[in-house]
């Protein structure tokens, strides 16, 4: 390896070793001397802002001003000289059910209901499951091990499982091979758009599924012991705990990672991109919106999908952190 | 309502680990029983085999005749209200109440009739629709008893509901649980460390130490004649002065002082003498029965005065008249009453008096 470009660099190192505490330091120390100036009337009200000023300006600078400025641009043609009004949105919206972004939003609809559903009952039941045996942490270790992949290789791993050779030949897809067991043809998983979108959401839904079960776990986790054992004693078999006491309890908490899922589903991409590129009527809004930034270098109507997207994202938000706060001010 | 019996017991965790050991108790139709002793006794994991929370290592558990060693908690007929109270925080207080009575597939009007009579009886008629984190401690704790009433169960459980309530409220639940008891006409078991609820409560007390079974017996029983010495220790407040003491023959001898002993006991025979600080008074009745005390601290209760001391190099605990004047420091005479002495052996510990 040549380190010899990594030398260079020192200086520059060193610099931002030193520099940036230095510069911290210096807004501190300075703010507070500039709070101290002040009447002391005026103190509490100001000294607040000096604190969170920077990272006001971070979050200013780097998310609201691209937010307005896709908005703006949206309403440009692709070039981005001539403003066209609303135009990239009738474009997107027009030609239901499969002409502009439909077949996008559809697949999104389907990413939502589907992904979020699969995700939270399996990450339920293995929560559930695993939540009195002696083996649990290993298990949960497996079952979470996924999260740690980046998604782009679980796209690369879900493509070799459903990987296709045709029939007679041997099948080096497990998902095929399985098929062969039994005595069945292969399969085109991907490319035959029938089964393309559900194939791609269970490659995601296994990746994503640990999530769900640790956080699950941890509320299951906190449900207080003598409540079941009262309810035991109260004449209720196990699953009328689960299900009147148990559930219940969990409720805030499934609604909180089931919000969370929703969002994920509607931003998915990767495992999109990555096994389809949205061919076989798989495409979802974001890596529609890619397409469009990319190969068609159309800055106007990717643009209109992007904040397509974030309308549809934003509700969303607001619901989840609504809920978030519910649950913690029960605490 | 049924009785309880406890045959043999024992409740193993490991091979070292025994929390309950051959444990046999019945309890009668309708009695009011406390199991008491200090904490990690085995009281609370005796109610709880009882219950069936935990499982039963050896012996058998009976209520009535039924043997229920292997009956799950749910068709034992049983219920029991929680130190912690162990509400159902997201339903209202009505539906916690209503909760064993559902399960049992009860008709709604029925429910309806049981809940809103326990509620009645226990004052919680404008609570019903408020969730348990609305409620105050001693409001939760209504629920949590009014949860057990309205079932009409076979054995009622208590484990500690007092603890975590503070001390008027405990005072004034105390008095109500006795009530309750008498209307209910139902066999309670009440799990306390504290000596005070035992006495008060029980018709009967079983006191528990190290997973042993130390002594059954009604309260005036046990206050009077403990079986051994963590018994006499254990129930009372102030608790029983222990002296170390020598028998000879017909009286006891200890470091500075000797007493006649309404029994003779075997010359020579070392142990603890045992008496109550009421049988230390300022009535001097026998002036062979008579100890010098050099006080160190006074305390005035107003009904009662209490003197610590010191009598021939023994703490000794002594109650005398209110209006006695006794001052830090000076040296009294006290009579001791010869009726209520115990002598515990010293090897043994066991009451041979």
């Amino acid at each position: 390896m040549d380190f010899s470009q990594l030398l260079a660099d020192v200086p520059t190192l060193v610099a931002v070793i030193v520099g940036v505490p230095a510069v911290l330091a210096a807004y501190i120390v300075g703010g507070e001397y500039v709070v101290r100036l002040l009447p002391d009337k005026l103190r509490p009200s100001v000294r607040p802002w000096i604190w969170v000023g920077p990272a006001l300006a971070f979050v200013g600078f780097f998310l609201v001003y691209p937010v307005f400025g896709t908005a703006y641009r949206s309403l440009f043609d692709l070039s981005g000289n001539s403003f066209v009004g609303l135009s990239n949105y009738v474009t997107q919206l027009s030609g239901f059910p499969s002409g502009g972004s439909w077949i996008a939003i559809r697949n999104n609809v389907f990413w939502l209901v589907f992904f979020t559903v699969l995700v939270l009952a399996f990450g339920l039941l293995f929560a559930v499951l695993t939540d009195r045996v002696s083996y649990e942490s290993p298990i949960k270790s497996l079952i979470f091990m996924p999260m740690a992949i980046s998604f782009v290789a679980i796209a690369l791993i879900w493509k070799f499982m459903y990987s296709y050779q045709p029939p007679g030949e041997p099948q080096t897809g497990t998902v095929n091979a399985l098929l062969g067991i039994f005595h069945q043809d292969p399969r085109l998983w991907v490319q035959d758009p029938n089964v393309a979108n559900q194939a791609l959401i269970v490659a995601a839904v296994w990746g994503f599924v640990g999530f769900a079960m640790v956080i699950l776990s941890a509320a299951l986790k906190g449900i207080p012991g003598d409540l079941l054992e009262a309810a035991r004693v109260d004449g209720a078999g196990e699953l009328t705990i689960f299900r009147r006491v148990i559930f219940p309890l969990m409720m805030p908490t499934i609604v909180v990672v089931g919000t969370t899922l929703v969002i994920f589903a509607l931003k998915a991409f990767d495992v999109v991109y990555v096994m389809t590129n949205g061919n076989y009527d798989t495409d979802v809004l974001a890596n529609r919106m890619y397409k469009l930034l990319t190969a068609s270098q159309d800055f106007g109507d990717a643009s209109a999908v992007a904040i397509i997207l974030v309308a549809a994202v934003i509700p969303v938000l607001i619901f989840n952190l609504r809920q978030f706060r519910a649950v913690e001010a029960r605490r | 309502m049924a009785s309880v019996t406890y045959d043999h017991v024992v409740k193993r965790y490991t091979a070292d680990l025994t929390v309950v050991k051959d444990f046999n108790v019945e309890i009668k139709d309708k009695e009011f029983m406390v199991l008491v002793g200090p904490s990690g006794c085995g009281k609370s994991t005796a109610l709880r085999m009882l219950a069936g929370l935990e499982s039963i290592s050896e012996g058998q558990i009976r209520i009535g005749e039924r043997v229920v060693n292997d009956v799950a908690a749910k068709d034992r007929d049983i219920a029991m209200v929680f130190q912690s109270y162990a509400l159902y925080p997201h339903m209202s207080v009505y539906d916690n109440m209503a909760f064993p009575l559902q399960m049992q597939h009860m008709k709604k009007p029925d429910i309806d009739k049981r809940v809103k009579n326990a509620s009645r009886i226990l004052g919680l008629d404008n609570f019903l629709q408020r969730k348990p984190r609305a409620l105050s401690g001693g409001q939760r704790q209504r629920v949590a008893l009014g949860r057990a009433i309205v079932r009409n169960p076979k054995v009622f459980l208590l484990d500690e509901p007092l603890s975590n309530l503070d001390a008027k409220l405990r005072g004034q639940t105390r008095i109500e649980l006795q009530k309750l008891h008498r209307d209910l006409e139902t066999t309670f078991i009440y799990v306390t460390h504290d000596q005070v609820e035992a006495m008060t409560m029980g018709d009967r007390i079983a006191i528990m130490n190290a997973g042993i079974l130390q002594q059954v017996g009604t309260p005036g029983d046990i206050y009077d004649h403990p079986a051994n010495l963590f018994v006499a220790g254990f129930i009372g407040s102030p608790t029983m002065n222990f002296v170390p003491a020598t028998a000879q023959n017909g009286s006891a001898k200890a470091a500075g002082f000797e007493v006649k002993l309404p029994k003779s006991l075997p010359a020579g025979k070392k142990g603890t003498l045992g008496f109550r600080p009421e049988a230390v008074t300022d009535r001097v009745t026998d002036e062979g029965n008579a100890l010098q005390m050099k006080v160190d601290v006074v305390e005035r209760l107003g009904s009662d005065q209490f003197l610590y001391g010191q009598v021939g190099g023994d703490s000794v605990t002594a109650r005398v008249d209110p209006r006695m004047k006794v001052d830090p420091g000076d040296t009294v005479k006290l009579g001791l009453d010869t009726r209520s002495l115990h002598f515990f052996d010293s090897e043994t510990e066991l009451a041979l008096l």
